[in-house]
Order: structure tokens, then C-alpha cells, then sequence
């Protein structure tokens, strides 16, 4: 039960999953990633209902613009990638590198956000707003829930990365490390959904 | 201060405990008030808008913050101890669970002093709860109280879940836990799937009603079908988070008193399952007149029929465990037999529903609600009275009194059956639901008034029950560790409160009824799987408490546009997250020379 047994300098293999508290921790995270993963479909599902429903307002076929949301796309799965990297580092514990790549991830994560405000400034322009139909208010709330993760997950991996710069990579950072990495991919693999249904079909399926 | 703070869950059972209950007299006062209006024709004891915000209100309560709470109150209180855990996989969230419920409640309830209450019923049904019908603040009142409560309800399911796979005993396999645990797991499954629909449901309703979105809004595209979906979606697994606890409590009970072996556990437990399984196929038999068509209806119909033979195995499982028991007609044990029939007579009715062409006579009339009432009350609050009177010596060591349990029983019970079976009939006739008054001389008369005599008798048996709290109160606490002295799961081989660190050592599983199969063997002591050590506890915190608060404020600023207000409350809960990520908490050690000391609760 106790949290110090491994932290006298030798970290086992996978210190994520050192302590009962760590592989708790992980459970958890798992199991509240099946919660989540109802809420998007839930909102995935409003809005396939009501994606047709445009009212006075433009249609996904006018508004949407693939190349910049594909450049969206590859920033997001290319964050997904140096998280993968983060946690071999973890793995290998060579705590500088993985501090390195968790840093790349954010900078990505924010890239994307930057393009993600850049896109719904655009929209606004071309009258597509909040309230404009069911369609719209639809399709902000979803993508707009995934931008609140992507943001939400930068400041995690934030906090993460100043803990283990305060205490260290011991087997009570490691799962937090690991975890923050697992809800990385998570958003990443939402946002294949988003790029699928949301833009793929709003372009080209309708 | 102890009780603002603490991270044990056997607190945190007794305070969902007194909260629940705190709740279930408001729920039943509304209640009550509602039999007092229907009692006789044209009636005017209370308006036609008060009624509306009666019936919503008593629905919201009982559901979320009455029903909800009781049964996590036993969770908290028996979970760990049955599966021989030191505490729950999370301390800090099952904190953090409770307060945030606690506000979000309390939001919801403060609704009656702003003067502007819930009213568009329970399932708050747009567009009734949209805008343009509700443009006071009333539904903000339920949409953003049950939101917090939600994250409340979800951080409790993720909770149970992690600790039921992962803190088990040495030897308890899950084909040997405890039917109760069993439940639990399962209905915290369907919690954790069946929330978040909910979550969204709610999010989009807010939107709508404070950021003029256009989810549920039909002029500009906007579709109220969807809002029963996604109602719907949430709200039949949630019938369903709510009965298989239940099931488990009537299981460990009838068991118990019948001294006996549960009957068929492997199919107890698959049954159970299946049950949480088909939860989530049915939810559109909520939604039968809506013109989903006959194909669709259909199907509903036949899944919702195929729950009643899981339902089936669990009842005559039940009957075969008392057949040639040698039964103990204890409170605990009286509740869980009333509890068999008057359930199978819900499920009856239940079946009928689910006859889509049938459905359309029934539909919104007085026979649905005696139907939900025959499964919640009479299966749900059977089952949580059997449940509070069986543990009540093992949460605070001291034994209710059998007399005044049994008056409980019998005004309950009795009270019960005239509320509600009566309503069938109102409802065959055709009453509808959701009205506050109807003509005389239209055959309703006398059974309306049966009816509000019978809610009485069940107001007299909660107050019956709450007496016998006092009463108790005031008594030593001696009960034993085997308060029953034919307990069979591990909860009965510790102290009666149990200690802060619940066993001093962790007990090695032998085999079902773990506690049972050791007696059996002449032994007085679960062989224990660990030698006496230093015994790590979490320490406790208030920040669950502030970040809820947080919620709170937050809830209020964006309901009445003072977006400022929102923010800080938002930053406040959001600040304590960074807090306690950023301050170490190592928690303390027990010494085993400091584990006799005083048995805390």
C-alpha cells in the first residue's frame, strides 16, 4: 500500500503501475473514458439529427474548408505521436526526454486551438453563429466540447509537467504522466470522429 | 469540521444518509400535498401552478436526491467492508461525490425560496421546458441543480467500479462476491454510460435556454423528439441504476434470515447482467405514441418484454431461497418478502406497458403512474428500508427497534398498496396524469380519497421509522460484530461501527459467503492473508467541499447572467483542482500499537 517502496532511485519497468493507487488510477481513468465516450456520441448524435436543419443560415458544404481543418487533423495526431514518445521516455526513464516531448505535445495542442479559433472566426463572418440554426448551435456545441478537452488537456499536461519537475519521475508522477497521455489520445481519436462525420460528410456526403 | 472533511466512506455513507433522508421528507411532503389536492374533486387546496411545480419537484427529488443518495448511503457504508477493502478506490472523489450532489440539491431546493420552481414535469419535456413555455427561471433551477448533482452521481459510479475490480480481497473472485457487491458493480456500469447522456441532454437544454441555441428550438430546426431520445437514453438505465441495488439488498437479506445459502447465484448474477444489458435496448417504449412507427415500436415492445425473464429467474431464486429456510421474521426481512410480490405485481404491469398498441390507452393516464410506483416505491424503498433496518447495526452499532420496525412495516406497506393499487383503476378508467383537478362524478371520487388515505399511512411509516432513529439513538452502542449472528459476508467479521481502517488485517477468501463457510467450519476469525502492519489511510481534505461550493456559486451566476459570477465560481473549482495537484499528500500510517485504540464510526 505504501507509495515509497520504490521511490530510493530505482523506479521498476512501468512506475505507472507500481502502487495499487497508480493502478487505480488508471482503472478509473479507463472507466471515466467510457463515460465520456457516451457524452460524445450523445452529442454526435445530435447532431447527425440535426445537421440538415440550416434555417436562413450557410450550409456545412459552404462553410467548411478541408485544408485547413486537415492541417488541424495532422497537428492533432501528430501530438498524439510525441505523447506516444513521452511515455516511452517514461518507460526508459530518461526523464529530460520525456519532459521534452510532453512540451512539443502542448505547443501542438495549442496550434491546433489557435487554428481551431481561426476557423469559428471565419464562420462568424459568413454569418454561421451560435444561434443561427439548429445546425449551427449543433455543430459549435460538439466541436466546441472536444476544443474545451484539447484545452483542458494542455493546462493538465501543464500541471504534470511542473510536478515532475518538483518531485521528480517517481511512481506517484509516472501514472499521472501515463494517464495524461492516454486522455491525449482519447481527444485525438474524438477528433477522428469530428474530421469523419462532422467535416468529411458535411463536405462531401450530403 | 471532521464531518466537512473527511475521505472515509463510512462518513460519507452516513452523511448521503441523513442528506437522503433530509430529501426523501421533502419528496414525500410534496407528495403528500399532491394526494391532499387530488383527494376530492375540483379541489383548491393548492393552484394550478403550485401542482405543477409539485409534481415536478417531488419527481426530480425522489429520483435524484432522495433514492439516489439512500442507496449510495448503503454502498458507501457496506461496499469495501464486503469485499474486504481497506476504503474505496478513491477517497478524495467519493468526497468530492457527495458535496457535489449535496449542492446541486440544494440549488435545486433553494428553487422554492427564489419563488420560481421547476415545472414541466420530471422528464422536463421540451418545448414545455424550452424558453418560450418556461421563461422564468424555474427549469434553470432543474437543469443546472441536476447537472451538479450528475457529476456527483458519475464520480460515485467510476468509483465503485475501480474499487470493486481492483480492491477485492485475496480469494474473492468475482463469481464469489457478495450479490450486493454484484449489484452495485452493475448498476455503477450503468451509471457510468448512462449519466453522460444526460450530461449532454442537460448542457443542451442550458444552452438553449440561456444562450438561445437552437437544439430543441422547432423554428429554427430544432427537434423535441431528440430531447426524448436523449431523456430517455439516460432515463431508463437509470430505472434500472436504481432496482438492481435493490435486487442485491433483497438477495443478502432474504439469504441471511433465511439462513441459507443464496439460491442459483450464477444465474442471480447473469440475470442481473442481462437486466443492466436490455436497460439500454428499451428506452424508446418510453416513447411509443411519439410516431416512431410501427417497426420501431415493435421492437421496443419485444425487449422491453424479454426483461421480464431475467426479472423472473431473480424472483423465483428469491422464493427458493426462503423455501425451507428457517425464516426470521426480522423488519429487515419483512420488508424484503413484501418486496417480492409487490414487485412481480410492477412487473405485471410493467409487461402490459410495453404492449405498444395497448400502450396507447395506458399512456399518460393514472396506470403509469401506479405502475412506477409499484417498481420504485415498492421495489426500491422496500428494498432500501430492508436494507437500512439490516446494516443500521453495522453503520452505527447499536440495533433499531424490531416493534417500532415492524409498525414501519406494516403502515408502510399497507399505506402503499392503498395509494397505489387503487391508481390502476383511476387510470383504466381514464384519469389522466399530471392534472391537478378533475369533475366530480366521473367515478374517480372514492378512489382518489382511498388513495390519499393510503399516502397518510406511508407518511406515518416514515415518520415510524425516523422515531425509531431517535430512539435508538439514545441506546449504547452494543451490537455485535455479527449483529445478526447469521451474517454471511465479510462486513459481520469486524467491529459493529467498524474501525477507521475497517480490517486490521485483510482476510484471505475461502469461498462463497466467505464469513458463513468459515463458521460452518467451527472457526470464530476470518484467517487473515496479511501479517499486522502499518496501515496506510488517505488524509482527509476540504477542498471537495470548496470545489462544490464553487459549483454552487457558479450555477447561480450563469443562471441569473451575472457571467462574473459564474467565472469565479468556475475559478474557484477549477483553483482547487490546481491545488491539489500541485500540493503533496502523502496521507498517514495507523501503527498496529495505535489499532486497538477506540473504535471510530
Amino acid at each position: 500500500m505504501s507509495s515509497h517502496d520504490h521511490t530510493d532511485g530505482k523506479l521498476p519497468h512501468e512506475p505507472e503501475k507500481a502502487t495499487l493507487e497508480a493502478r487505480n488510477k488508471i482503472l478509473g481513468f479507463w472507466i471515466f473514458l467510457g463515460a465520456e465516450t457516451v457524452l460524445f456520441g450523445t452529442l454526435f448524435a445530435a447532431y447527425l439529427a440535426l445537421r440538415h436543419n440550416i434555417g436562413d443560415g450557410p450550409s456545412s458544404e459552404e462553410l467548411f474548408q478541408l485544408p485547413m481543418v486537415f492541417a488541424a487533423t495532422m497537428l492533432l495526431l501528430t501530438s498524439s505521436l510525441t505523447s506516444v514518445f513521452a511515455v516511452q521516455a517514461l518507460h526508459h526513464h530518461n526523464k529530460k526526454s520525456m519532459l521534452g516531448w510532453l512540451i512539443v505535445t502542448i505547443v501542438l495542442g495549442l496550434v491546433f486551438l489557435g487554428l481551431e479559433i481561426y476557423e469559428f472566426r471565419e464562420y462568424l463572418h459568413e454569418g454561421h453563429g451560435f444561434t443561427t440554426s439548429a445546425f449551427s448551435s449543433s455543430f459549435y456545441t460538439l466541436v466546441g466540447f472536444h476544443g474545451a478537452h484539447v484545452a483542458f488537456g494542455v493546462v493538465w499536461i501543464a500541471l504534470v509537467i511542473g510536478q515532475v519537475l518538483k518531485k521528480g519521475l517517481t511512481v506517484v508522477t509516472a501514472p499521472k504522466v501515463y494517464i495524461s497521455a492516454i486522455y491525449w489520445h482519447f481527444i485525438d481519436v474524438v477528433w477522428v470522429f469530428i474530421f469523419t462525420v462532422v467535416y468529411l460528410m458535411g463536405k462531401v456526403a450530403v | 469540521m471532521d464531518w466537512l472533511t473527511t475521505v472515509d466512506h463510512k462518513k460519507i455513507g452516513i452523511l448521503y444518509l441523513i442528506a437522503g433522508l433530509f430529501f426523501f421528507l421533502i419528496g414525500g411532503l410534496e407528495a403528500i400535498l399532491i394526494r391532499v389536492q387530488l383527494m376530492k374533486p375540483m379541489n383548491d387546496v393548492v393552484s394550478s401552478d403550485t401542482f405543477n411545480e409539485l409534481i415536478t419537484m417531488h419527481g426530480t427529488t425522489m429520483i435524484f436526491l432522495a433514492a439516489m443518495p439512500l442507496l449510495f448511503a448503503l454502498m458507501n457504508a457496506v461496499i469495501p467492508l464486503q469485499i474486504g477493502a481497506r476504503d474505496v478506490a478513491f477517497p478524495f472523489l467519493n468526497s468530492l461525490g457527495f458535496w457535489t450532489f449535496f449542492f446541486g440539491g440544494l440549488l435545486l431546493n433553494l428553487s422554492w425560496f427564489a419563488g420560481t420552481v421547476p415545472d414541466a414535469g420530471w422528464t422536463s419535456y421540451v418545448p414545455l421546458a424550452g424558453p418560450n413555455y418556461s421563461s422564468g427561471h424555474g427549469v434553470d433551477y432543474y437543469v443546472i441543480g441536476l447537472q451538479i448533482a450528475g457529476i456527483g452521481t458519475l464520480l460515485g459510479g467510476i468509483n465503485f467500479m475501480a474499487t470493486i475490480i481492483n480492491m477485492r480481497a485475496p480469494g474473492l473472485s468475482f463469481m464469489r462476491l457478495p450479490m450486493f457487491t454484484w449489484a452495485i458493480f452493475i448498476t455503477s456500469a450503468l451509471i457510468v454510460f448512462a449519466f453522460p447522456a444526460l450530461t449532454v441532454g442537460l448542457v443542451a437544454l442550458m444552452f438553449d435556454r440561456l444562450f438561445q441555441a437552437n437544439f430543441f428550438e422547432v423554428g429554427n430546426g430544432g427537434s423535441g423528439v431528440l430531447w426524448e431520445h436523449i431523456f430517455w437514453v439516460f432515463g431508463h438505465p437509470e430505472v434500472y441504476i436504481l432496482i438492481v441495488p435493490a435486487f442485491g439488498i433483497i438477495s443478502e437479506v432474504v439469504s441471511t434470515f433465511s439462513r441459507k445459502r443464496l439460491f442459483g447465484y450464477s444465474s442471480m448474477v447473469f440475470a442481473t447482467v442481462l437486466i443492466a444489458f436490455l436497460g439500454f435496448m428499451v428506452w424508446a417504449h418510453h416513447m411509443f405514441t411519439t410516431g416512431l412507427g410501427p417497426v420501431a415500436n415493435g421492437l421496443f415492445s419485444i425487449a422491453t418484454m424479454l426483461i421480464a425473464v431475467p426479472t423472473g429467474v431473480k424472483i423465483f431464486n428469491w422464493l427458493f431461497t426462503l423455501w425451507g429456510g428457517s425464516i426470521k421474521f426480522t423488519t429487515a426481512n419483512l420488508f424484503a418478502i413484501g418486496f417480492i410480490p409487490t414487485f412481480v405485481m410492477g412487473g405485471v404491469t410493467g409487461v402490459m406497458l410495453a404492449s405498444a398498441p395497448a400502450d396507447y390507452q395506458y399512456h399518460d393516464t393514472y396506470f403509469v403512474v401506479a405502475h412506477f410506483h409499484y417498481v420504485i416505491v415498492g421495489g426500491l424503498i422496500f428494498g432500501i428500508f430492508a436494507g437500512m433496518h439490516y446494516w443500521w447495526p453495522k453503520m452505527f452499532g447499536r440495533m433499531l427497534n424490531e416493534t417500532i420496525g415492524k409498525i414501519t412495516f406494516w403502515t408502510f406497506f399497507i399505506g402503499f398498496h392503498l395509494t397505489f393499487f387503487i391508481q390502476h383503476f383511476l387510470g383504466l378508467l381514464g384519469m389522466p396524469r399530471r392534472v391537478y383537478t378533475y369533475l366530480g362524478g366521473q367515478g374517480y371520487d372514492d378512489m382518489n380519497l382511498i388513495s390519499t388515505i393510503g399516502a397518510f399511512f406511508m407518511g406515518i411509516g416514515t415518520i415510524a421509522f425516523l422515531l425509531n432513529i431517535f430512539i435508538t439513538w439514545a441506546k449504547p452502542r452494543n451490537a455485535a460484530a455479527d449483529a445478526w449472528e447469521d451474517g454471511r459476508s465479510l462486513e459481520w467479521t469486524i467491529p459493529s461501527p467498524p474501525p477507521e481502517y475497517n480490517f486490521k488485517q485483510v482476510p484471505l477468501v475461502r469461498g462463497y459467503d466467505a464469513w458463513w463457510k468459515e463458521k460452518m467450519e467451527g472457526k470464530t476469525a476470518m484467517t487473515p492473508s496479511e501479517p499486522v502492519g502499518s496501515i496506510h489511510m488517505p488524509s482527509p481534505s476540504i477542498l471537495p467541499l470548496i470545489m462544490s461550493i464553487g459549483l454552487f456559486i457558479a450555477g447561480f451566476g450563469f443562471m441569473y447572467d451575472r457571467l462574473i459570477i459564474g467565472g469565479i465560481g468556475l475559478a474557484i473549482t477549477l483553483g482547487c483542482m490546481v491545488v491539489r495537484s500541485l500540493i503533496d499528500d502523502h496521507g498517514f500510517h495507523i501503527e498496529p500499537e495505535d489499532q486497538d485504540e477506540g473504535v471510530k464510526a
